[in-house]
């Protein structure tokens, strides 16, 4: 798998989220209050706008999620998939806090896993 | 069957044209009214003395419907289906109908010509003009107009006297023992009572000067305004001349689905004649209305009489009666100390309740009436105590609100099918309540008892309404959402509770919105301190106060916007709006503005917006008051304030209201001797104008007013309700709230005060803030990992010379 370092994890705030420019894709990472890192696809798929990292981080049942900045629909942390219209999903990436503690993003898609 | 005509255009030919649109009518409906403008509420004409305009009484003409005002119909040409008018002209119809209404009965007196009567706009005008010179007045005739005439005299400053020809007051709703507690209520305020009285004639002097009322027998009520109040006529000349059946003393006849003797011509309200009866009351004229549009489309619906029970409040004391005035039976409480009189009249097996009266008191109204022709549901002594009726279950057939005739089972539809958990979404669905507003607390008695459990839970991470949730976080000084979720809440939030709770804090403790943990709180927003757009760039609003900007700030606006490239327009709220910043744009734009001296204009926030505000005295040569002064000294009183949703102001010089006040969330008219303040106004997707709050306020008390609504407001609205919808769900709306903010009944108006003077006192520009912290401007960037690199996905084209944003699908 392929690794590109971002930025130090300090540089995340804590329920925000960051936007980075991986390859010219535009990616989205987020810090939740625990301290795990998740990394959805920018694009908000109901609006076509790049701005999915500029949304509110909380929580729905328990499951971190992002809420669209422009019409709030939200979205599972942990899948991409959209939580309130199932046919809907944006991409999902692995993102992980490198040996010397700076954040780091792949490309390659993570295989959609649960129901 | 395409074209129908109207003659006349009251209430009831309103609720006519307004059933057939929502039926769906395909023809055409042409209203033809002699009065100057359309249809307009007369249940509470009154309030046009106390400052109501004609135009907020006055309703709105549906869609699609044509109308012709000032014009008078001289005849009905029934063999060629058409009404001449007073100009000539002719109107062809297919279906007529006559809701010509009524004039008020003036007695064959000498002298009457010299008096008023009380029914229209132009009536009240003339009352208000003749009262100026005026000390005393009389109004004849003590039934329930004659009362509210009476009322309003007293309001413009006049002693009033009732003379009334039966031997008490309201006879047609109360009897004598009732009578008597009426009157000592009505004596209390002041006015004198001539019941059992007539008029011998209205005297004058020799300028022709009303110098008073004499009776007959023989003495003289001093006054210089005489107001008749005595009973209403049909307005049954048109169908006599043309032929129609009329009553032998009036009303054109027509039968259960509103017909006259021509089946091409209905009569509907209070011109006509059905079941030997004329009705004078808003209810039954609707119902009249609503059987005449369904006949009309093909239905089959009848008029078959209708509930006469009234309930009101007249002077201050409640009046109700429903069902008969008589009965086998009665039970009467009577406490002449508070003034209270119910009487219950009973079947001769003691088991059916036939009707009742009320004064002083009138709850047995709202939980009896629906029981008339039932069983008893207590017995009479429990149910005459106040309260007692409050517990009873209500049957689906009764009737809860009279004026539109809904029962108990739709008001249970509505809620159970329709998913509606308040009064407001029960007025929309069902139309109860809309009216005269009498069964409102039925209304929330039956959502009440719906079962549906209405929950006030902001969203799954509280269980409580945002109120609540502005109390805990008072009077515990919670700081921080941590702190909150985890002592009164659940999970870590979401975009609903989040921005809530961030506005609570920012009201309470007004630090930075951006400050710590606050900034994950925050909408996008407020989190860049402008307004997201489309394609994901933002635009920014520079604070104007009032509208009144320099030469040179106005020149260093255009030169921001041309040196960004960004897109101008001018705001419904006499601010600029620059469009197409990209985030890492914002600090480098806001540098330059602050730089000439401008701060944020929280076009982003749930805040005050703007206090838009008309020329004013100093230019304009109606304007009464600085218009403009006032407007930029509130402007910058309050801005920054955070609240449940946008806050918009206005400021007008004099009553053309170039301003727009009375569609903003507060909003101040110049007068001659002060500022008259109105409330709860709103344009957006359900336009409500402003009600009137005080009147002549110096400007002391005008702040001190304003800040204290604004508090109240903060603290007890629910999360994005504006001011509009929050005063309506405020139980007892506009008295309740003057009760709170001017006569301090909960005694925290000292609290409200101190609360306004701490936001004040910590004000301070936030996008200066964000610039002097290299914190918070760090987060303004497009990449994290390539801060220079603006975001390729931004893209515009050209129209009429400014930049359009194009979205890539």
């Amino acid at each position: 798998m392929n690794w590109t370092t971002i930025c130090a994890y300090e540089a995340l705030l804590p329920e925000r989220g960051v936007c980075a420019l991986v390859e010219g894709t535009q990616v989205a990472i987020f810090r939740t209050y625990e301290g795990e890192l998740y990394a959805l696809g920018n694009l908000d798929p109901f609006s076509g706008a790049y701005v999915l990292s500029r949304g509110i981080v909380g929580t729905r049942k328990g499951e971190p999620t992002v809420a669209s900045p422009l019409h709030k629909q939200v979205f599972s942390l942990v899948t991409g998939r959209c939580l309130d219209d199932e046919t809907v999903s944006v991409p999902s990436y692995p993102v992980r806090v490198g040996d010397d503690g700076r954040v780091e993003v792949s490309l390659e898609q993570r295989v959609e896993v649960g129901v | 069957m395409n074209r129908i005509v109207v003659v006349g255009y009251g209430p009831t030919a309103h609720r006519l044209v307004e059933t057939l649109a929502g039926k769906g009518f395909g023809g055409t409906v042409t209203v033809i009214g002699e009065e100057p403008r359309p249809a307009y509420d007369r249940v509470h004409l009154t309030s046009y003395l106390s400052g109501t305009s004609a135009e907020d009484l006055t309703y709105e003409v549906p869609a699609g419907i044509t109308t012709r005002l000032n014009t008078r119909v001289t005849g009905i040409d029934r063999e060629a289906r058409q009404v001449t008018l007073a100009d000539g002209g002719v109107e062809p119809y297919d279906v007529l109908v006559l809701a010509t209404g009524s004039a008020p009965f003036v007695p064959p007196v000498p002298g009457a010509e010299h008096a008023y009567v009380y029914r229209t706009i132009e009536d009240l005008d003339a009352i208000r003009t003749a009262a100026k010179d005026a000390v005393e007045g009389v109004v004849v005739g003590g039934g329930l107009l004659g009362l509210e005439a009476a009322d309003a005299l007293r309001a413009l400053g006049l002693k009033a006297h009732i003379v009334e020809m039966s031997p008490w007051l309201m006879p047609r709703q109360v009897d004598e023992g009732g009578g008597s507690v009426l009157k000592s209520h009505i004596e209390g305020l002041g006015l004198s009572v001539h019941a059992g009285a007539g008029v011998q004639e209205i005297v004058t002097d020799d300028a022709g000067q009303v110098t008073g009322l004499r009776k007959p027998d023989g003495t003289l009520i001093e006054a210089q305004v005489v107001v008749f109040s005595a009973g209403i006529r049909p307005r049954d000349e048109l169908a006599r001349s043309s032929g129609l059946e009329v009553g032998p003393r009036g009303g054109i006849v027509v039968d259960a689905g509103m017909r006259t003797s021509d089946p091409a011509i209905y009569a509907i309200g209070e011109c006509a004649l059905a079941g030997g009866m004329v009705y004078g009351l808003v209810g039954p004229c609707n119902t009249m209305a609503e059987v005449a549009a369904d006949r009309i489309m093909g239905g089959a619906s009848a008029f078959e009489g209708a509930d006469m029970s009234t309930k009101l409040k007249l002077l201050g004391v409640e009046v109700a009666q429903f069902g008969a005035m008589d009965g086998a039976l009665d039970v009467t409480y009577m406490d002449p100390v508070a003034g209270v009189y119910k009487k219950l009249f009973i079947s001769d097996d003691a088991q059916t309740l036939l009707g009742g009266i009320c004064v002083g008191d009138a709850s047995p109204y709202t939980s009896l009436r629906p029981f008339v022709g039932k069983a008893l549901p207590a017995s009479p002594s429990d149910l005459l105590f106040s309260g007692a009726g409050a517990q009873l279950d209500l049957p689906d057939e009764a009737q809860v609100c009279s004026c539109n005739n809904v029962c108990a089972g739709d008001i249970r539809t509505a809620i159970a099918d329709k998913g509606v958990t308040d009064v407001p979404g029960l007025k929309a669905c069902t139309r109860a309540g809309t009216t005269c507003g009498s069964c409102v607390p039925m209304l929330k008695q039956l959502l009440e008892k719906s079962g549906v459990e209405v929950s006030k839970a902001l969203c799954e991470h509280f269980t409580y309404s945002r109120a609540e949730l502005f109390d805990i976080v008072r009077v515990r000084g919670i700081t921080t959402f941590s702190e909150l979720i985890t002592q009164h809440g659940q999970g870590r939030g979401c975009d609903i509770c989040k921005p809530a709770v961030a506005s609570i804090l920012a009201s309470l403790h007004n630090g930075h919105v951006l400050e710590g943990e606050r900034a994950a709180l925050q909408d996008t927003n407020d989190a860049f301190l402008a307004n997201i757009q489309k394609n994901g760039t933002y635009s920014v609003v520079p604070r104007i106060p009032g509208g009144e900007i320099t030469p040179e700030k106005l020149i260093v606006i255009g030169e921001v916007a041309r040196d960004f490239g960004l897109y101008t327009k001018i705001t419904g709220g006499q601010r600029i709006d620059l469009f197409g910043a990209r985030v890492d744009q914002l600090p480098e734009i806001w540098r330059r503005l602050v730089d000439a001296g401008f701060e944020s204009g929280h076009a982003y926030g749930k805040a005050l917006r703007t206090v838009k505000s008309c020329v004013g005295s100093t230019w304009c040569r109606y304007g009464v008051q600085d218009s403009v002064g006032m407007a930029i000294a509130l402007e910058l009183r309050y801005r920054g304030l955070r609240s449940p949703h946008k806050l918009k102001s206005a400021v007008s010089g004099c009553a053309r209201e170039c301003a727009e006040a009375r569609s903003k969330d507060f909003g101040i008219i110049a007068t001659e001797q002060g500022w008259n303040l109105y409330v709860g106004g709103n344009g957006g997707f359900k336009p409500r104008h402003a009600d009137l709050l005080a009147n002549d306020l110096t400007t002391d008390e005008l702040i001190r007013t304003i800040d204290r609504f604004l508090m109240f407001y903060i603290r007890t609205a629910d999360r994005l309700q504006r001011t509009s919808t929050w005063l309506e769900s405020l139980d007892g709306g506009l008295d309740y709230l003057r009760e709170v903010i001017m006569e301090d009944s909960l005694g925290i108006c000292a609290d409200l005060d101190a609360q306004m003077e701490r936001h004040i006192a910590t004000y301070a520009d936030e996008w200066a803030a964000t610039l002097d912290d290299p914190d918070k401007l760090s987060r303004f960037v497009s990449f994290v990992n390539a801060p220079g690199v603006p975001d390729p996905s931004i893209v515009f084209a050209s129209e009429r010379g400014q930049i359009k944003p194009v979205m890539a699908q």
